[in-house]
């Protein structure tokens, strides 16, 4: 599975697509292939403000939980109600099923995420091949 | 990752788990499948079609001679002298305090011979404890066969007609938690067990553990099954299945500071039969009119899953027990779990909150199990 070139990823398997001044964030394909089949996400609602590197939400599969970190600081402008019903899209599209939109507080954070081949390399260093 | 102090064991189809990309994880020492083809899928397989379980990581102990039914008897709290060679009963040894070593089938092979088939994580404990309790006992010989086995799970309502295809032994004459040896797979004399730890019919063949043999047979189960959407399943979809049928888990519902009234389990201790390890224990705590906690079943009524170790509150706010096993039910479609509350708690109905993340969650105790198959 690929990762989109023009994302920004974290070490803790989300991903931000950035618009303008608008972030678009998920988990990667690494992450939603690790938790297994997804049963539930518990996100923020809108207005809450994150804060970058706290966590702001989790994801459940079956037999795991994970929590959610901000990849940038701000204001949370959509929640994306539709994985109340329907979690398991992750798991079949993690690059394009997002979870939550942010108002980026301060863009100069992006420069901290890692580009699409730094989170490649990140992800096969931590799964020891 | 950091490098893995000890090597973990492996199952004679650790190289076909792998060829097939099935997510592995360290279960009690033991590299094994947690997930083959998704979780969900393997499980609804099961409780619809037909899975097949890679279970050699289980022990095997056998006791033989003449003194072997009275070491089972006292090793074991069920009573062994009511099987029929051929036959199986679910039972489990205790200590003196009443507590489990280890929840264990125990088949008759004859009068003389005695198969215990024990959990994976308490292998080295079990055989110590038996080999310390039966040191002294005439006429009884203990063999380890752990490692002598590839036991395969076939498990669910077309397991009967999968194995079958395999075997001229006619499966429909061996009853619920009896057992034969016949030809499997052009083997001879396999024992043939309709055992299981999934909540449906099914099966649990023993074939000798070398690769070819095991890797064969496991995928000749999952040719015989392809019409009845067979899957290969893990540990994950295991530990759901059994949790659906309320079974319980070692380290988890059941332990070494857990008695046997207190997870629900007295009716397989025959209190009544001659003197076994933990039975004076049973009989003082039954005189002290019985276990001030007990197992519950619940089901979530907010939503919210509890798992393994969340605390449970009484709706006032006193912290009142924990979560023992706990995760969404693919089946039955509902957040479930197994926990141990005061007594007083446990009337089905009875309202707790589960501290789920620093939030409490409403739940209901309700009957177990969960999930109860039709019988035929």
């Amino acid at each position: 599975m690929a990762y989109p070139a023009n994302y920004k990823y974290t070490k803790e398997h989300e991903w931000i697509d950035v618009q303008g001044t608008t972030g678009i964030v998920g988990i990667t394909d690494y992450a939603q292939d690790s938790l297994g089949d997804i049963v539930y996400v518990d996100l923020p609602k809108v207005d809450d403000a994150l804060e970058a590197g706290k966590s702001f939400g989790s994801v459940e599969s079956v037999k795991a939980v994970s929590d959610l970190y901000a990849p940038v600081s701000g204001k949370v402008t959509a929640a994306n109600e539709e994985l109340k019903d329907a979690p398991e899209k992750i798991n079949t599209d993690a690059n394009t099923t997002w979870l939550i939109k942010i108002e980026l507080a301060d863009a100069t954070q992006l420069d901290a995420l890692l580009s699409a081949a730094d989170y490649e390399k990140f992800i096969s260093e931590e799964t020891g091949k | 990752m950091a490098e893995t102090a000890t090597e973990l064991r492996k199952t004679a189809l650790n190289a076909v788990h792998r060829a097939a990309k099935a997510k592995m994880v360290d279960f009690g020492g033991w590299d094994m499948p947690v997930d083959c083809c998704g979780l969900i899928a393997e499980h609804m397989a099961v409780r619809t079609g037909v899975g097949v379980f890679d279970v050699s990581h289980m022990g095997d102990i056998q006791l033989r001679g003449p003194g072997s039914l009275a070491a089972v008897q006292r090793l074991c709290m069920n009573d062994a002298s009511k099987l029929s060679a051929g036959q199986a009963q679910y039972s489990a040894m205790l200590y003196p305090n009443g507590t489990f070593v280890d929840d264990v089938v125990v088949h008759k092979l004859s009068d003389n011979d005695f198969l215990i088939v024990i959990n994976a994580g308490t292998r080295e404990k079990d055989v110590q404890w038996v080999r310390s309790q039966i040191g002294h006992m005439p006429g009884v010989h203990m063999n380890d066969f752990s490692d002598y086995y590839t036991q395969l799970a076939i498990q669910g309502p077309r397991a009967a007609e999968t194995l079958q295809k395999l075997t001229p032994v006619d499966l429909s004459t061996i009853k619920n938690y009896w057992f034969t040896w016949g030809q499997v797979c052009g083997l001879y004399n396999v024992m043939i067990a309709r055992t299981g730890y999934t909540g449906e019919d099914g099966f649990e063949i023993y074939i000798p553990s070398d690769e070819p043999t095991s890797a064969r047979v496991w995928n000749e189960v999952l040719e015989a099954g392809k019409e009845f959407g067979i899957l290969p399943c893990g540990l994950g979809a295991r530990n759901t299945l059994r949790l659906e049928a309320g079974m319980a888990l070692y380290g988890h519902e059941i332990s070494d500071t857990i008695n046997v009234f207190e997870a629900g389990l007295g009716r397989y201790a025959k209190l009544d039969k001659p003197e076994f390890v933990g039975r004076e224990a049973l009989l003082a705590i039954q005189a002290e009119g019985g276990p001030k906690r007990k197992l519950v079943g619940l089901e979530m009524i907010e939503r919210g899953i509890g798992r393994d170790g969340y605390p449970i509150f009484s709706l006032d706010g006193t912290r009142i027990g924990e979560i023992t096993s706990g995760s969404p039910a693919p089946f039955l479609k509902k957040n479930i779990a197994l926990a141990y509350v005061p007594v007083e708690y446990t009337a089905l109905d009875t309202e707790v909150a589960v501290e789920i993340r620093n939030q409490k969650v409403k739940a209901k105790v309700v009957p177990l199990p969960f999930y109860k198959r039709l019988k035929k």
